[in-house]
C-alpha cells in the first residue's frame, strides 16, 4: 500500500458528509497544522478536518473508530505544551469552524458557546448587561473557550475568581465511538460522578468537546492596581504571603524578576524600574470604598516588608499600562533572544526563594539566561529560558534544563504544570511527579472513555514503558517504582 | 487527635479485594441518609485523623478524612480562615472525609463556590487497595486528569479517601442579612438580579414569603452595599437572628424541613420560574437549589425537573434517590468504576444500583 492511500481512502470517507473545502489534503493547506504555540515540536497530520456541527464531529470520529485512526482535537493551536500536535497517521479535528455563541442568559448569568469561539468574545459579548467571563489567559484573544476547558486554562485573576473550572457549568462532548454526553448542568450540579471536572483539563484524551456553558459574574465596581519595586526577590515573595495573610485576595497578584522586568521595559515602555530585582503587580477590586482601604492597607504592607518604592496607579490608563508590561512579557523574550522556552510549574509559596536560587544554579550549569515571570498569589511560576535553536545542541540543553526546573518545582511540593498541560513537552516529568500504579489508574480512566485509545494517543500521561526509558524514577514510599519494568 | 493509620486501610481494602468483600465506609455517620443504603461490612475511617500540614498565608488546609469537621474549622477559625463552601455538619460527629465524599455546600455555594472547588488534591486508596495521590497542595496543577475533585461528591465508591487538601479563604470581616417581604416569581427575579450586580453577597433565600441576603466582606464594602439595598426594599435583619437562619438552612433545621410530607432537593438553572407541583418550596442558591416538600409522585417531579433542565434527588427513608441517569451516562460512569472499584468493594450501590 502506498502512503497516501489511507490519506485517499479517509479523504473519500470524509466527502460522504463534509464539502471540499473542510476536508484539508495537500501539504500545503495541512502545513499550518503541524504544531501549536510549542513550535519545537512539528508532524505533518495525515488530513485536517473541519466539521461545522456536532453531527459531522460524530460521523468524523466513527469513521476514525472503525478504521482505528488516531483523532488530535485542535482549537485555536495556542497551547504550550504541544497538546495539539498532529500524528502523521491520524486526523487533525479543527474545531475553528464551531465560533458561534449560541445563547446567552443575562439572569442566570451563564453563556451556551461553541467551543471555537475566543475566550475574550464571550466577555465582549455580555458586556453590554455588565457581565463578564472571568478566567483571562494572556492569549485570550486567540485562545478557544473548547482548548481553555481541555488545558483547564487560568490567567492573572485566577487566585481570587478561579480557574476553568470553576467558572463552567455544563460541556456536551462526542467520545471517540460518536456517542454525545452532556456532562454538568446548567444549575450547580449535576446527578453522578462530577465528570465536567474530569473532563476539565483532559488535554483532548477523553472525548471532543463540542459545547460549553460558561457561568458569567458582575464586572466589579472598580478596580485599583499597585506597582512595588524591591530590591531584593526574598522579599518581594515574602510580600505576597502578608497581603495574603492580611484576608486581602487581590484580583491579580504578578511578580517579575530582573531580566522580565528589563525585556518588558524595553518592549512595552511601562515604565518600570529597570534597575529593580522584582518588582510586584497587585490589584485590587471591588466597591469603591472597599478598593480605597484595601490599597492603603496593601500600600503600608508593602513598605513594611521593604518594598524601596510603591506606585499606584493614577488613573486607568496607568493601569493598563502597568499590565501592559506583564502582559507583554512573552512576546518581550522574543526581541531580546532568538527563541525562548516557558515552563509553568506550581509550588508552595513559601519555597519561592528556593527555587528561584536553584533556577539560578541551573542557569549558570547550563548557560542559558532565565526570566522569570510569577502568578505569585497562587504559586504558578513560568521560567522563560532564553536560547538560540540554531546553535547545535541548545534546544535539546535548554529541554533537559526545564525538565530539572519542573523536577525542583515537583520535589517542594509542586507540580510540573499550573496551567499549560502535559501534553508532548512535559510527559517524561510525568513520571517523576506520579507512582506507577498513579499513571496506571490515569490509563484506566481514559480507557473508560476510549478502550481503543485513539483520541490524543501518546500525550499528557506517559506510559510505564516510556517512564523505565526516561529513567526519572519517582520514589514512592521508599520503594522504586516499576520493579516490573526492566531497566535500560 | 493525630494517627495515620493509612497502611491499616490499605491493608483492609487489599484484603477485600482478594476475597470480593464488599465495604460500606463510614466516618461520623452523619451523612448516611445522603445517598442508598450500603451492604457491606462497616470500614471506619475515624481512626485516620489530624491536620497534617497548615500554613494560613497559603490558604491551603490538608488533613486527615477521619478528622471532625469540627477541628479543621477550629484550626481555621484562629488563623481568620474558613472552608468557603460553608458544609453542612449534621452532627458534631461529621468528619472531613464524609463533606468531601458527599460533596455538600451551604448557602454560600454561587458565590464561592461548592466543595469541589476548593479540592486542590486527595490522597486515597482504590478499589484494589493501592494508595494513591492525585492533585496537591497548590491552587493550580493540571498535570493528569484531575481525580480529586472527581473524587469528591462520589461518596466513597471510587475510592477511599485518606486525606484532602482544600483551599481556604479569610473569614470575612463583616456578615449582615437582610429581609424584604415578596411574592415568589418577583423573589426569583430579585434574587437573580442582585447576583447580577457587583455586590458582596454571600447567600440569598427565599421562604416562600421572605426574601433573605446576607452580605459577607470588608467593612466598608458591606456597609456600602447596606445602603444601596436599604434604599429600596429591604431591612436589616438583627444579627442573632440572621446567623441562625442561614445556619437552619444550611443544617436543613429550618421549620420547613418539617412536617411528613417527603422531602426533595431540586438542582435548575436559578431563575427557572416556580414549578408546578403540589406542596411547599424554599428557595436557597439564588433558585438554583430548591427544597420541595410535597405528597407528589416521583413521576409528576421528574417530568418537571426535566422540563426546566435540572434533576431532582428524593430524600426516602432508605436514603436519598438521585436522578437517573441517561442510559449512555449511565454505562459511562460502570465503565468510571469498574476502573476504580473492578471487583465493586467500595460502598456498592451507594450512588446507583451497580455504582
Ligand atoms: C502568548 C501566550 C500566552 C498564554 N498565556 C496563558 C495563560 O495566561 N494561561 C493559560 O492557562 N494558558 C496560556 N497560554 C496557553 C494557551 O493559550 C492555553 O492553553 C489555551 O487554553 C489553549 O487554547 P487553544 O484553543 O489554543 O487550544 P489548542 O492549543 O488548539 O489545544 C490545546 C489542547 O486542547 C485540546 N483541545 C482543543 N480544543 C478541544 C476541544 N474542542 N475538545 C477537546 N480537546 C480540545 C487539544 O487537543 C490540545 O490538547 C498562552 C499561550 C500563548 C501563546
Amino acid at each position: 500500500m502506498t502512503a497516501a492511500s489511507p490519506q485517499a481512502a479517509l479523504a473519500q470517507r470524509f466527502r460522504a458528509f463534509l464539502p471540499d473545502s473542510s476536508i484539508l489534503v495537500t501539504e500545503t493547506e495541512r502545513r499550518p497544522y503541524e504544531c501549536d504555540g510549542l513550535s519545537v515540536y512539528r508532524r505533518l497530520p495525515l488530513l485536517v478536518v473541519l466539521p461545522e456541527d456536532i453531527n459531522q464531529v460524530q460521523r468524523v470520529l466513527r469513521i476514525c473508530a472503525e478504521l482505528a485512526v488516531p483523532v488530535v482535537a485542535r482549537g485555536a493551536g495556542t497551547g504550550l505544551s504541544g497538546g495539539a500536535l498532529p500524528l502523521t497517521d491520524g486526523v487533525l479535528l479543527s474545531l475553528a469552524k464551531f465560533n458561534r455563541i449560541l445563547d446567552i442568559d443575562p439572569l442566570n448569568r451563564t453563556a451556551r458557546v461553541q467551543p471555537g469561539v475566543r475566550n475574550l468574545a464571550i466577555s465582549e459579548a455580555v458586556a453590554e448587561h455588565g457581565l463578564y467571563y472571568a478566567p483571562d489567559p494572556s492569549s485570550q484573544i486567540a485562545c478557544s473557550i473548547g482548548g481553555n476547558v481541555a488545558e483547564n486554562a487560568g490567567g492573572v485573576h485566577c487566585l481570587k475568581y478561579g480557574l476553568t473550572v470553576h467558572n463552567i457549568v455544563q460541556l456536551g462532548i462526542v467520545t471517540m465511538d460518536g456517542e454525545q454526553f452532556t456532562v454538568g448542568g446548567t444549575g450547580l450540579d449535576a446527578p453522578g460522578y462530577d465528570l465536567l471536572a474530569l473532563m476539565t483539563g483532559s488535554e483532548g484524551l477523553l472525548g471532543v468537546i463540542v459545547e460549553v456553558v460558561v457561568k458569567l459574574l458582575p464586572v466589579p465596581d472598580t478596580a485599583q492596581v499597585l506597582l512595588a519595586a524591591f530590591d531584593d526577590v526574598v522579599p518581594a515573595g515574602d510580600a505576597v504571603g502578608r497581603i495574603i495573610g492580611a484576608g486581602i485576595i487581590p484580583a491579580g497578584l504578578e511578580m517579575m524578576d530582573n531580566p522580565a522586568i528589563r525585556a518588558a521595559e524595553a518592549f512595552a515602555h511601562a515604565g518600570y524600574p529597570e534597575d529593580a530585582a522584582a518588582i510586584l503587580l497587585c490589584e485590587l477590586d471591588g466597591s469603591r470604598a472597599e478598593v480605597e482601604t484595601d490599597v492603603m492597607r496593601v500600600r503600608k504592607l508593602l513598605a513594611q516588608c521593604g518594598a524601596r518604592e510603591v506606585r499606584i496607579a493614577r488613573d486607568a490608563d496607568e493601569r493598563a499600562l502597568f499590565w501592559k508590561g506583564r502582559k507583554a512579557a512573552f512576546p518581550a523574550m522574543g526581541r531580546i533572544s532568538p527563541d525562548y522556552y516557558c515552563m509553568d510549574g506550581t509550588i508552595p509559596r513559601h519555597r519561592l526563594p528556593e527555587v528561584l536560587s536553584g533556577i539560578e544554579t541551573l542557569s549558570r550549569d547550563y548557560g542559558l539566561p532565565v526570566a522569570n515571570v510569577f502568578h505569585a498569589g497562587d504559586g504558578n511560576l513560568h521560567p522563560l529560558i532564553l536560547f538560540d535553536a540554531n546553535r547545535p545542541g541548545e534546544l535539546q540543553r535548554t529541554e533537559e534544563m526545564g525538565g530539572k526546573i519542573l523536577e525542583l518545582c515537583v520535589a517542594v511540593g509542586g507540580s510540573i504544570t499550573g496551567e499549560h498541560g502535559v501534553g508532548m513537552e512535559k510527559i517524561n516529568q510525568m513520571c517523576s511527579q506520579f507512582s506507577a500504579a498513579e499513571l496506571t489508574q490515569m490509563h484506566a480512566v481514559k480507557a473508560a472513555f476510549d478502550p481503543a485509545g485513539l483520541l490524543n494517543p501518546g500525550k499528557a500521561v506517559p506510559t510505564l514503558h516510556r517512564c523505565a526509558e526516561f529513567g526519572a524514577m519517582h520514589v514512592h514510599d521508599g520503594q522504586l517504582p516499576f520493579p516490573e519494568l526492566e531497566r535500560f | 487527635m493525630n494517627a495515620d493509620q493509612h497502611e491499616r486501610l490499605a491493608e483492609q481494602l487489599r484484603d477485600a479485594f482478594e476475597h470480593q468483600q464488599a465495604l460500606r465506609i463510614r466516618g461520623g455517620g452523619s451523612k448516611a441518609f445522603c445517598g442508598r443504603a450500603v451492604q457491606g461490612v462497616a470500614l471506619d475511617v475515624r481512626g485516620h485523623c489530624g491536620i497534617v500540614e497548615y500554613q494560613p498565608t497559603e490558604l491551603v488546609i490538608t488533613a486527615r478524612a477521619g478528622t471532625p469537621l469540627l477541628d479543621v474549622q477550629a484550626a481555621l477559625a484562629e488563623a481568620g480562615q474558613m472552608l468557603p463552601f460553608e458544609p453542612p455538619q449534621f452532627s458534631p460527629d461529621a468528619t472531613l472525609g464524609g463533606v468531601i465524599a458527599c460533596g455538600l455546600s451551604g448557602p454560600r455555594r454561587p458565590f464561592t463556590g461548592a466543595a469541589r472547588d476548593v479540592v486542590l488534591g486527595v490522597g486515597m486508596v482504590n478499589g484494589r487497595g493501592e494508595v494513591l495521590r492525585f492533585g496537591g497542595q497548590v491552587m493550580k496543577n493540571v498535570a493528569g486528569y484531575d481525580i480529586s475533585r472527581l473524587m469528591t461528591g462520589a461518596q466513597g465508591t471510587l475510592g477511599l479517601l485518606l486525606d484532602v487538601s482544600l483551599k481556604v479563604l479569610p473569614t470575612p470581616v463583616c456578615e449582615r442579612s437582610l429581609r424584604a417581604d415578596m411574592d415568589v416569581a418577583d423573589a426569583i427575579v430579585a434574587m437573580n438580579r442582585l447576583a447580577g450586580r457587583p455586590l458582596p453577597l454571600s447567600a440569598t433565600a427565599f421562604d416562600g414569603e421572605v426574601l433573605w441576603l446576607r452580605l459577607s466582606g470588608a467593612e466598608p464594602a458591606v456597609a456600602e452595599a447596606m445602603e444601596a439595598l436599604c434604599g429600596e426594599i429591604f431591612v436589616e435583619v438583627e444579627e442573632l437572628t440572621g446567623q441562625q437562619f442561614w445556619r437552619d438552612l444550611r443544617e436543613r433545621q429550618h421549620r420547613f424541613f418539617s412536617g411528613d410530607d417527603e422531602l426533595w432537593r431540586l438542582s435548575l438553572p436559578a431563575a427557572s420560574p416556580a414549578l408546578d407541583l403540589p406542596g411547599r418550596t424554599f428557595y436557597d442558591w439564588g433558585g438554583a437549589q430548591r427544597w420541595l416538600k410535597t405528597n407528589a409522585e416521583a413521576g409528576a417531579v421528574h417530568v418537571a425537573i426535566n422540563k426546566v433542565g435540572g434533576h431532582a434527588t428524593r430524600f426516602t427513608s432508605d436514603g436519598a434517590v438521585a436522578q437517573p441517569l441517561s442510559p449512555a451516562l449511565a454505562a459511562l460512569h460502570q465503565r468510571l468504576k469498574q476502573a476504580f472499584d473492578p471487583v465493586g468493594i467500595l460502598n456498592p450501590g451507594r450512588l446507583y444500583e451497580g455504582l
